[in-house]
């Protein structure tokens, strides 16, 4: 990366998903089958309580910030003894929205029983850089505590700007991710009637008939390190950081630009980043929502910055279904995943490729493939695009 | 005092503050011994306004409450 020319290694990671916690379940989940019939999914016996000192605690903390708090107990064992100073060690980490099950809630509360019983948690259980307060205190994170909350992009810039930081020289270590737990009755009216859900509830990225996202939740935190600190110390490298980009569309607050030109521009930029040229990515891991929208600009992006289906793409989104603030972090951990099994996940759920999209997509079964240079896209409402590119640790 | 009121405060003071029931005795501090921060004391504080169907009690007057007995005094005082 750009900067003080410190690599950035991946030391450790963790995942909370609906479809497996911990990265081995997550692995099984995304080789399973697609999401159908549902406008949402969720981890419906999710218990905190492992990953907190006592009940109280837990009650203290909104259920994105108890996902937030998990991954980073997986992420966190792995990486190990992490020897750098406190201060030189930063936390960034993402959501699209924060605590809005709290806040949901303390609404209802303040309507049914008046203000004086609305929660004096409500303030650090919705806001939405608890999480990273969370990881930072927990695990004495002295270094810049940042949150990005940029919507369906904020994983993807989370990631990128902590390896910048460590690139610059700012920082040693850093914690990052994201986390989201949003699909409130509110949210998914929401959602819903501005026509982004799916309305046949199923996840098909890519295909001919995808009608829209299905609401997902889950988190995923890495633990980055300055990569020579990391190899002095024994670290396992399971990954590395080679460019990160993010720039604006500047065009919709919904809608992306056609033709995807802000991807087209944001995978260039990440690209020059990591001093890698078109031809020397092995997989586009998309953000292939499922909403008629992204899924035609992006491809057209991809076909536009490597070649009408020269690099094989992929989306988990058929399996995880669309995690906002998260999904950067989870398709993150999805590449590294893929790396470490040597095999691409298909996208769950599509059966049949849009004619009009020229993309080599990963369907139907998945596909082996030598691990090489991926890159990994994610665009939020406001016309935020993030792109970061990693690339295979120790094997 | 009466036991059963205690009783009533004991159970509030357990569920709001996730603390063992024989660990709510009058000698208990607040801070020291029930790892009870200023937003606990506030929740506890309104939960047990709720228990005892109290009206709310201003800041001033429990801010300074530093034991369970001096917590316990003033809510019966309010009955």
């Amino acid at each position: 990366m750009i900067g003080a020319g410190h690599r950035v290694a991946i030391t450790g990671y963790g995942v909370v998903a609906p479809c497996g916690i911990g990265k081995d379940a997550y692995w099984e989940g995304l080789l399973g089958p697609g999401l159908t019939g549902t406008k949402s999914t969720a981890i419906d016996d999710w218990d905190p309580l492992p990953y907190f000192d006592n009940p109280k605690e837990a009650r203290r903390a909104d259920q994105v910030e108890q996902y937030a708090l998990a991954a980073a107990a997986e992420a966190f064992a792995q990486a190990g003894d992490v020897k750098v100073d406190p201060a030189r060690f930063g936390t960034i980490f993402a959501t699209g929205i924060g605590g809005l099950h709290t806040l949901e809630e303390q609404v209802q509360v303040r309507l049914e029983k008046g203000e004086r019983r609305v929660s004096p948690f409500l303030v650090p259980m919705m806001m939405a850089n608890a999480s990273g307060a969370a990881i930072s205190m927990r695990y004495g994170l002295q270094g810049p505590n940042e949150t990005i909350c940029t919507a369906c992009a904020a994983g993807t810039h989370a990631l990128g700007y902590a390896a910048r930081l460590i690139a610059w020289g700012r920082c040693d270590a850093v914690a990052t991710g994201g986390s989201e737990c949003a699909a409130t009755a509110t949210s998914l009216a929401g959602f819903g009637n501005m026509t982004a859900l799916s309305s046949s509830g199923a996840s098909m990225p890519f295909d001919a008939k995808r009608d829209g996202f299905v609401m997902g939740e889950g988190a995923a935190v890495f633990v980055l390190e300055r990569y020579d600190l990391a190899v002095a110390r024994g670290a396992r490298i399971i990954g590395e950081i080679i460019g990160a980009a993010s720039n604006a569309d500047a065009h919709h607050i919904t809608a992306p630009a056609p033709g995807g030109t802000g991807a087209i521009a944001c995978m260039r930029l990440a690209l020059e980043d990591a001093g890698l040229s078109p031809s020397d990515i092995a997989l586009v891991n998309a953000h292939g929502t499922s909403t008629p929208l992204n899924d035609a600009a992006e491809a057209q992006a991809v076909s536009a910055v490597f070649g009408d289906n020269k690099v094989a793409v992929t989306s988990g989104k058929g399996v995880t279904g669309h995690a906002l603030g998260a999904a950067g972090a989870l398709e993150a951990a999805q590449v590294l995943l893929s790396m470490e099994h040597k095999l691409i996940p298909a996208t769950a759920g599509t059966t049949e490729l849009d004619p009009d999209l020229t993309i080599d997509l990963v369907m139907g079964t998945a596909r082996s493939w030598t691990p090489g240079p991926a890159i990994s896209n994610n665009f939020g409402f406001g016309g935020h695009n993030g792109s970061v590119v990693i690339a295979p640790g120790d094997s | 005092m009466s036991q059963e009121n205690f009783d009533r405060f004991v159970k509030v003071a357990s569920a709001t503050l996730g603390v063992e029931s024989d660990k709510v005795v009058r000698e208990a501090r607040f801070k020291e011994d029930l790892e009870c921060d200023s937003l606990d004391m506030v929740t506890f504080v309104m939960d047990l306004e709720e228990e005892f169907g109290l009206s709310e009690i201003p800041t001033e007057e429990y801010e300074k409450l530093s034991t369970v007995g001096e917590a316990f005094d003033l809510i019966m005082a309010k009955l």
